[in-house]
């Protein structure tokens, strides 16, 4: 068939430079051009490498997506029937060598991906993603005893329907506002009262389930001052839509200005908080208590009163 | 070489003659119907209802808030029980059980009625499904107008919080657990045993038993509206779930059940296609829509019993007071997540296989030349479905639990866009120098391709854990398998509508309606959800009603095309109301598409016994353009003539 393999030829030909002029062109633009604009923006490592990723991605899919589209328009234009045309198209039922070239280059492409993304999990220490309890990938300073811990250590608490934040290596104070220091590795603790939350602070590309009974481990370093989201991403009941505050990053010498500002206006409060621990479990009588000491020795004694801010009994049946 | 017989003629079958005499029976209101139907749930809820306050009374103190979620859980159950019974379809095996030998009865009524009534032919069964599912279809699609109606604002203005979580959660549900059949019910049944010349289906019983349970899904989970709605959306989370109101038994009850309907409808067509192939149908011959639904099928059967487990040990958590799901006293919150998306993600391939099924059968029939790479395409579809069950912790990558296994699931989960990629290149393939008719079937299917191109590649951005770091959880999950799975699986599905309801019920959709359908559907649909990709990048969480005030202008843009969309679909409905009905019932031709399918070649719309002689396969489905005779011969010896074929 010599003139089904010119054929071929001329629409392979058309269809490759209309594709590669296409791709030759918007691929860098969508690196280039769109990539440093592309979210969550540039405010912390994690945020840089989440914009990475979705950068390298979308340079990636640009020629995959034109290719298909190129070739969807090419064949609406050029293979459609002519008027009055019955009769059957030419009965090609396979071509080994394409089928091998369209799956060889769909796995080299798959695992190339899984490679990146591989390297981009591991090396920013688990990209800002919930890395559970024990984190394998962990930036220096880390250790699992949190005493121990040389990291900026922040506790999020969800529940229904707000974040509470507890900063143990200050007293264990809790606040309703998140602020966090520039320039230092910081290892936030998420953990729910009740059902399962997602903190997600947008600007610094972390998130990080909070699942009951769990500590659930981020590490950020936030480069830049200034506000960030703060969102529940994960269905937790009727008021999940408002669930969200705002952060603030700040400079070492300012979070040391309002920190010593909130260590004087919760002075009283803090005695009465349940001792820091990762994970509260409620007890039935609305106290917290800390599951690595369960069962409980026989004269511990639970704070009475439940009055801390975070630390109101969860409702059932709310 | 057998010689190349004409066609089964078009007769109509109203002879019968070789059949046996008809029993015409009673009337309609004196047999098992759906009233009879209707009145046994009624009786049934009373019983469950009263039952359970007569055991469980006393746990409504113990959970604390009035509800005793025992007796509304055994009310549904009973409820579908009486519902199942007043159809008469427990009749059959009760009698088994007590030891009669009950008669099988082929009822072979015509009548209209018989749509309204337990009936064993699996055309009937395929009709019930296709109205049912588009009844389905267009409630959940009201819901969803409802979501966008109240994100017209930033803040909340027109629900109440709880209203909101309870509608969305109504919409997700629906359309993701009544819809999962909405092509193996309807065109599965339908056509599967057409497609590969069988009579009948392998478990009739099954079969019409796994449509009418999803009424009673239905109903129950719009019930769960009246006890206040479930606030956990479809996935329905445990803690949260456990501390729900009884809208949440309506949930559990109604996706259990739904669980149950797709285990037997798979059973029956991975049943049908293995062993009720015509001689001649081997299995390089089976129709890739046939594969499709036979993969679909293994999918349901291994995936949902999953489901049924986990719904049960929800109920069990509500009801009597277990404690799988509730950390405080030793579950684990994590145990429902694993199962339900164990459940889950093959679940998307179930959305996702039968609409490339349709594609790759109907792509072959408007390009006039075979299906590129048969046995690739069969591979791909293998391929999904095998690796389907290997990639569900991706739900899980921000959840904590072992962040260590994130690089594997990464892996398999981008492993999967291969053989997805299979579909293209079989796409690609088959349009290569073809003769292209672009029909309302076959815009359908270009633009479910267009769309499905852009649910995958966002697929991949979720795959990757640093890029899913911004996207888990948010708009852009949300437009991600909106794309795949409206724009995707419904625009196929409605291709399958347009071009197989001229064989089901002999009239054909208009043309020129069709095509406003479809551009009106194709241009509102991406314009509802092209943005949500932007939004959910921009950090807008899926199930909100409060969103930042910058995001309103894309929300408004998109709630309005949503109405657009909506409005695309009355033109659906208008075109099947006025082609179906209003419009003169005129003949058409036998195969208005020229297909070569074996659907094609028995009378329209097809007798009780589908084909009058066994058709003997002698090509294959797609062999356009290469001179080879019709796919089957009839002739009243092929039945012995197939025993020689069949040892080939």
């Amino acid at each position: 068939m010599a003139r089904g393999g010119d054929e071929n030829k001329k629409h392979l030909t058309r269809i490759a430079l209309i594709w590669m002029v296409l791709a030759v062109i918007l691929t860098p633009m969508v690196y280039f051009v769109w990539g440093p604009h592309m979210p969550p923006g540039n405010m912390a490592d994690n945020a840089e490498g989440q914009r990475f990723d979705n950068t390298v991605l979308a340079t990636v899919a640009t020629p995959v997506v034109l290719f298909i589209w190129v070739y969807f328009g090419y064949a609406l234009v050029n293979f459609r029937r002519t008027a009055g045309d019955d009769t059957d198209g030419p009965p090609i039922k396979g071509h080994a060598r394409f089928q091998a070239v369209w799956v060889g280059l769909t796995t080299f492409i798959v695992l190339s991906l899984f490679v990146f993304g591989t390297y981009e999990l591991v090396a920013p220490k688990g990209a800002g993603t919930g890395s559970g309890a024990s984190p394998i990938w962990t930036p220096a300073g880390y250790t699992d005893d949190q005493a121990k811990s040389t990291l900026f250590q922040v506790q999020v608490i969800g529940q229904q329907w707000r974040w509470t934040f507890r900063y143990p290596q200050y007293s264990g104070v809790q606040t309703t506002e998140l602020v966090i220091p520039t320039g230092v590795p910081i290892q936030f603790n998420v953990t729910s009262l009740d059902v399962i939350h997602s903190f997600w602070a947008y600007q610094l590309g972390v998130k990080a389930d909070a699942n009951p009974g769990v500590n659930n481990i981020s590490f950020v370093t936030v480069s830049r001052t200034g506000n960030f989201d703060i969102r529940c991403d994960e269905l937790c009941g009727p008021l999940h839509g408002a669930m969200f505050s705002t952060g603030k990053a700040v400079s070492m010498g300012d979070f040391n200005v309002w920190m010593a500002a909130q260590l004087d206006k919760y002075a009283k409060v803090i005695p009465l908080l349940p001792p820091y621990a990762t994970t509260y479990l409620p007890q039935v009588d609305g106290g917290y208590y800390d599951p690595s000491q369960d069962p409980l020795p026989p004269d511990a004694t639970l704070p009475s009163t439940p009055a801390a801010p975070a630390a109101a009994s969860p409702s059932p049946s709310s | 070489m057998i010689d190349e017989q004409t066609i089964e003629p078009a007769v109509s079958d109203g002879g019968d003659s070789s059949a046996p005499a008809l029993e015409k029976g009673r009337s309609f209101w004196r047999r098992p119907n759906v009233l009879t139907g209707l009145i046994g749930g009624a009786v049934g809820y009373a019983i469950g209802h009263w039952l359970g306050n007569a055991i469980a009374s006393s746990y409504q103190e113990v959970v604390g808030n009035g509800e005793n979620n025992f007796a509304l859980t055994l009310g549904y159950l009973i409820a579908t029980l009486g519902w199942l019974g007043g159809l008469g379809i427990l009749n059959y095996p009760l009698a088994k059980i007590i030891g009669l030998r009950p008669e099988p009865k082929y009822d072979e009524d015509r009548r209209l009625s018989r749509y309204f009534r337990y009936n064993l032919d699996h055309k009937v069964v395929g009709l019930q499904y296709l109205s049912a599912m588009l009844v389905y279809f267009f409630v959940a699609g009201l819901f969803a107008l409802a979501v966008r109606s109240e994100l017209l604002s930033p803040t909340r203005h027109l629900l109440s919080p709880e209203t909101y979580v309870a509608v969305v959660g109504e919409h997700g549900t629906m359309m993701m657990m009544m819809m999962t059949s909405a092509i193996l019910g309807p065109f599965g049944n339908y056509l599967v045993p057409l497609m590969i010349g069988s009579r009948r289906m392998a478990f009739p019983r099954l079969e019409a038993l796994s449509f009418w349970i999803t009424p009673a899904a239905f109903v129950v989970l719009v019930s769960g509206l009246i006890v206040g709605g479930f606030p956990t959306g479809w996935t329905g989370y445990a803690p949260l779930a456990i501390q729900a109101k009884q809208g949440q038994d309506a949930y559990l009850v109604a996706f259990g059940l739904m669980g149950t309907s797709m285990v037997l409808a798979g059973f029956n067509i991975v049943a049908t296609m293995v062993n009720y192939r015509a001689p001649g149908m081997t299995y390089s011959r089976v129709p890739l829509f046939v594969w499709a639904m036979t993969i679909t099928s293994m999918l349901m059967v291994l995936a949902a019993p999953v489901l049924v487990a986990a719904t049960y040990m929800s109920l069990m958590d509500r009801t009597v007071q277990t404690a799988l799901f509730d950390v405080n006293h030793g579950g684990s919150s994590y145990l429902w997540q694993n199962l339900y998306w164990f459940f889950g993600h093959p679940e998307v391939y179930i959305l996702a296989l039968p609409g490339f099924g349709i594609a790759l059968e109907l792509l072959p029939v408007f390009a006039r030349k075979p299906a590129f790479a048969y046995k690739t395409a069969v591979a791909g579809m293998v391929g999904v479905g095998v690796l389907s069950f290997f990639v569900w912790q991706h739900h899980l990558f921000d959840s904590g639990i072992n962040p260590d296994m994130r690089p594997v699931v990464m892996f398999t989960t981008e492993l999967i866009s291969i053989p997805t990629g299979i579909i293209y290149l079989v796409a690609i393939g088959t349009m290569w120098r073809a003769k292209l008719r672009i029909t309302v079937p076959m815009l359908f299917i270009l633009g479910g391709l267009f769309n499905f191109l852009l649910g995958g590649i966002s697929g991949v951005f979720l795959s990757d854990v640093p890029a899913d770091g911004v996207a888990h959880g948010s708009f852009f999950v949300m437009a991600h398998f909106h794309y795949t799975i409206m724009g995707g699986y419904i625009f196929f599905f409605i291709a399958g509508i347009y071009y197989w309801v001229p064989k089901m019920l002999g009239r054909r959709l208009s043309d020129r309606i069709g095509k406003w359908h479809f551009w009106l559907m194709f241009i509102a649909f991406n314009s509802t959800f092209l943005p949500l990709f932007a939004v959910g990048q921009l950090g807008m969480p899926r199930r909100v009603f409060q969103y930042a005030q910058a995001l309103q202008g894309l929300n408004v843009w998109v709630s309005i095309s949503a109405f657009a969309l909506g409005l695309s679909l009355l033109v659906f409905v208008y075109n099947l109301l006025k082609s179906l009905i209003i419009d003169d019932k005129k003949p058409i031709e036998e195969n208005p598409w020229q297909s070569r399918g074996l659907e094609w070649m028995t009378p329209t719309p097809p007798p009780v016994d589908n084909f009058r002689t066994v058709p003997l396969v002698v090509s294959g489905p797609y062999e356009y353009g290469t001179g080879a005779g019709p796919m089957a011969v009839f002739s009243a010896t092929s039945a012995t003539v197939a025993e020689g074929a069949e040892t080939r």
